[in-house]
């Protein structure tokens, strides 16, 4: 277990946010990990990124599969509710409850295993679907709690800890979500808070289905030499492609550029995400020119991260394309829901 | 006599003579995708507005054009509207099926077909009247252009029958108007066509046929709707907002329904808005998830599909059992196992749904018989799934389901509201010291359930994993074992609110029959049957499990039942036998499972097989003895 719980005593340097809240206020429960679990950091950036967002924790709804990665919600904002569900599943009962109460805030934490095999087709549906929610992938490439069979992100001739090689190609969370047309795609690694955070909170205020894919080093299972997913290699091979910062939309914007920026993508809150550092001919908010660029990295074994493409504009999030009003339906009066007796009587006059 | 038809049921030469008029059954042979479908309903639609009790099938076939489909009127002054096929008069317009279609037909009955050509020797029957009307060279001379021709031969023979069986013309022209109204060219051709059909008839054949219609009014207080829009109905009523579902026949025209009806009502006039959120999801495990996620998150939910489906929600159906999630499922069975028959009827799902999931799972499970009952079970499945917190099926079938009824018009009292169960408000959240998910229970076994985006000291962690009953993870049997225990009960409480049995006693009863959902209308009319043969017996429809202290009452109440229904195994005679303390010797089955909705002769046969102390002659030279389950 890599932390102990911590005291209850707050610490003078822990800021409250906007709502009064410390970052304490957003931590969970003792984590189960293996000490040194690349999970445990995506949890502390998740913790961060709510906090930082002045979100209300009751107004969250933490939703995973099953699988190592889908324990952590338990290990963050412990008061949200959360919803520890079935193996593959949880894109479809985020979605559920995404079309019932939109005014909530969904993260769902899933691992390859539970997004790229078993829950392959959902994850690519409620992608298709724009769900609006923050979808994290802690991508391992290995099946941690049945101990160490490659999953279907495990890059083809990497080696398992026997020393085994995978000969089957792997399935890259990033550019299936690309292809599949979502508004929000990223990838980071656990062991980059600084480019982690912001990303997750730039996801936290998209409007849409946001696919963050973090390789999150297993240190019990695949981080040895020949894993194309260890911290090590990982180290070695990340490389940002694009950074960004996130402007929250309660700062003010500034008129001018900071220095490098090379694009702004307002988001729907008002919030704003500025790009810089971009390589030629990369446009973040031009599918293709990203797909291309990404193509073109990755097959020399580079790990590129960042939040590689951004817009909102693309593709109409649920609610939106459903025409449902902005009142959650979970708040529509009954009244307002059946059409009565009258309205039956009348009805029924066709049905002679 | 015919070789098995393709009914699949050997014929039986029937003892009761039609009584006089309102009293027959017609077959009507057609093609796939011809346009029959809507003469056939426009026919048994005429028949109901005349006031006459009847029921209308279809028989089709898994296709979209080319293969033969039936459609099946029966019209019945007494109200016994149960499928039959003892048909009276064979309306055959498929030459293909020409032979079997033709040895169906009763002794003493009648064919009609098109005349064009010549019929084959080999097909005519002493026994039977033919009537050859030349429906293709007629359509030939009045109406223009291949499509319209196959379609108006449809309307000419609506027109020869309204001749020979004396339909109200009144009533059909009325139909044309409304149907019609706005397209004038339509309606002039549809009534030349039924005029042509009408002229032939009354210049050829003794009009009417001694079966005939004659007004009635009984059917006044009655509607005509399917049971998929029904059930529809009750799920717009029940206020459901999210729908998720799959495509499958023979359910997607409950999805269908829900959708028009929204749309007529759910939506804001000014703004566009609407208030629902309709899924059509990748797959059946994905739409029961989506309903999981809707009401986990405080919403009314539902999904409907068909036995394929059911066998893909299995996973998070014990979720949500296990869970304590809210969700409303709606069954309409079809022909299994697998792919089965996707367009024909059968009760095979009951086991499947009352034990669905892994591990000691137990669902509670309604029993409509009727589109009537679709809607009120409807409304009552969202009660139930809420007031009990786990998955509540409806069992329909795609009899009811797809096929127009007449049952009295739907009812409904405005002083409705949903029982949305024991759901923690804010200010009830907050009040408490400290909210635990699973205890404490009330009377039903139920504890209070908070929904996310309300109160932070209401957020607890839903999980399919072992809890104890405070919400927490837990590994320790006897925590574990606490919370099943519970559930337990929880089912066991359920029995006193779902939909009572109906009972029926009969004097000098000497048995008991049971039956369930849409084989009700031939139980009556074989219960009637053998009361006129001095056979009497008493009648408990179960209407859900968990079984009622009603149900077990009345298994007492004889040594000797006969459990019909329609599947292979006896599935409702398992549960009974398994979910209350009769003894499984007292039940004997009756299963009709073929896949056509269940005969009143079915029923009559398969108790008197089985009655041995019973001597009936007109049952003696019967083939097929139905199975005893053992």
């Amino acid at each position: 277990m890599s932390y102990i719980r911590k005291p209850a005593a707050r610490h003078p340097s822990l800021r409250p946010n906007a709502l009064g809240l410390t970052l304490r206020d957003y931590e969970g429960a003792m984590s189960t990990m293996c000490a040194g679990c690349g999970h445990d950091s995506i949890t502390a950036a998740i913790v961060r990124a709510f906090h930082e967002t002045d979100t209300p924790p009751y107004m969250v709804a933490k939703l995973s599969g099953i699988g190592c990665s889908s324990k952590t919600p338990t290990y963050f904002l412990s008061g949200a509710h959360g919803f520890n569900s079935a193996h593959g599943r949880m894109p479809a009962i985020a979605t559920g409850a995404a079309a019932a109460n939109r005014a909530l805030t969904l993260i769902g934490v899933s691992g390859d295993g539970d997004s790229l095999s078993i829950g392959l087709g959902q994850m690519s549906h409620a992608i298709r679907r724009n769900v609006n929610m923050l979808y994290v992938i802690e991508n391992n490439g290995v099946y941690g709690l049945t101990k160490g069979q490659f999953s279907a992100s495990a890059d083809r001739g990497s080696k398992s800890k026997r020393g085994e090689p995978n000969t089957q190609q792997s399935i890259d969370p990033v550019m299936l979500a690309l292809s599949l047309g979502a508004t929000f795609v990223a990838r980071s690694f656990s062991g980059d808070k600084d480019q982690l955070v912001p990303i997750l909170k730039a996801g936290l205020a998209h409007r849409g289905f946001a696919l963050v894919d973090v390789v999150s080093p297993c240190v019990t299972f695949n981080d040895h030499d020949g894993s194309t997913k260890s911290y090590l290699y990982t180290r070695e091979h990340q490389e940002a492609a694009i950074e960004m910062s996130f402007v929250p939309h309660r700062d003010e914007i500034v008129a001018e550029y900071a220095a490098g920026t090379t694009r702004e993508v307002a988001m729907h809150d008002g919030s704003v995400v500025r790009f810089s550092k971009a390589p030629e001919g990369y446009d973040p908010t031009d599918r293709r020119s990203v797909m291309d660029w990404l193509a073109e990295h990755q097959s020399s074994g580079a790990v590129p991260t960042g939040l590689l493409f951004l817009d909102p504009g693309a593709n109409p999030e649920m609610h939106a394309a459903s025409k449902t009003p902005d009142t959650p339906l979970t708040e529509l009066p009954y009244e307002s829901l059946c059409p009565g007796a009258a309205a039956l009587e009348s009805l029924q006059r066709g049905y002679r | 006599m015919h070789q098995g038809g393709l009914t699949g049921l050997p014929s039986v030469p029937y003892t009761e003579a039609p009584s006089g008029p309102n009293d027959f059954a017609i077959k009507l042979a057609n093609v796939n995708g011809t346009g029959s479908a809507s003469a056939n309903a426009l026919l048994m639609q005429a028949i109901f507005r005349m006031g006459i009790p009847v029921s209308g099938k279809n028989l089709f076939p898994s296709n979209i054009q080319g293969l033969p489909t039936w459609y099946e009127i029966r019209v019945n002054a007494s109200g016994h509207t149960a499928r039959t096929a003892r048909y009276d008069l064979m309306v055959a317009m498929n030459a293909e099926t020409y032979a079997a279609d033709i040895a169906e037909v009763r002794p003493g009955g009648w064919v009609l077909y098109d005349s064009t050509g010549p019929l084959k020797k080999s097909l005519q029957r002493p026994d039977v009247t033919f009537l050859g009307v030349p429906y293709a060279r007629l359509c030939l001379e009045n109406f223009a252009g291949a499509r319209e021709r196959t379609l108006m031969k449809n309307i000419v023979y609506v027109g020869t029958l309204a001749a020979l069986l004396d339909f109200d013309m009144s009533v059909l022209s009325g139909m044309l108007d409304e149907k019609f109204g706005k397209k004038p060219a339509l309606r002039e051709s549809n009534a030349r066509a039924i005029q042509i059909g009408y002229d032939w008839a009354k210049a050829h054949f003794d009009c009417p046929l001694p079966i005939r219609l004659e007004r009635m009014n009984a059917t006044a207080d009655s509607i005509l709707i399917d049971g998929n829009t029904a059930t529809a109905l009750g799920c717009l009523y029940a206020g459901a907002t999210v729908a998720a579902w799959y495509p499958i026949t023979p359910a997607t025209s409950v999805l269908d329904a829900f959708k028009t009806l929204c749309e007529r009502y759910r939506v804001d006039k000014q703004t566009g808005e609407q208030r629902y959120c309709i899924v059509q999801a990748e797959d059946e495990l994905a739409a029961i998830g989506m309903v999981i996620g809707a009401t986990w998150a405080g919403a009314r939910a539902f999904t409907a599909t068909s036995g394929p489906g059911i066998s893909l929600m299995g996973e998070l159906v014990g979720l949500a059992y296990y869970a304590e999630i809210p969700a409303v499922i709606v069954d309409v069975q079809r022909v299994g196992p697998s792919t089965g028959m996707p367009t024909r009827t059968q009760q095979g799902d009951i086991m499947l749904c009352a034990y669905a999931s892994h591990g000691d799972t137990k669902h509670v499970l309604l029993f409509p018989s009727n589109p009537a009952e679709c809607f009120h079970f409807a409304v009552a499945a969202f009660d139930l799934a809420e007031r009990f917190q786990t998955p509540v099926f409806l069992l329909s079938d795609l009899d009811i389901g797809m096929n127009d009824w007449v049952v009295p018009k739907l009812e409904w009292n405005d002083d409705y509201r949903p029982d949305r169960g024991r759901v923690l408000t804010r200010d009830e959240i907050a009040a408490l010291p400290r909210f635990t998910r699973y205890s404490p229970e009330d009377k039903l076994a139920v504890a209070a359930r908070t929904v996310p985006g309300v109160h932070e000291k209401g957020a607890f962690f839903t999980r399919g994993s072992g809890h104890n009953k405070l919400g927490g993870y837990t590994e320790i049997p006897e925590e574990y074992a606490e919370v099943m225990e519970r559930l337990s009960r929880k089912h066991r409480a359920a029995a006193a609110l779902v939909p009572a049995a109906v009972i029926e006693k009969r004097p000098g009863a000497e048995f008991g029959v049971i039956s369930l959902g849409g084989c009700d209308l031939a139980v009556r009319e074989a219960l009637e049957q053998l009361g006129r043969r001095g056979v009497s017996a008493d009648y408990l429809r179960i209407r859900a499990f968990p079984f009622g202290e009603d149900v077990e009452a009345f298994l007492e109440s004889h040594d000797r039942f006969f459990v019909v229904e329609q599947n292979r195994d006896a599935q409702l005679r398992s549960l009974l036998v398994l979910e209350t303390p009769v003894a499984k010797e007292k039940l004997l089955s009756v299963l009709a499972y073929g896949g056509f909705p269940l005969e009143a002769r079915q029923v009559v046969e398969g108790i008197l097989a089985q009655l041995p102390d019973i001597e009936d002659p007109d049952f003696a030279d019967r083939r097929e003895r139905p199975r005893r389950a053992s």
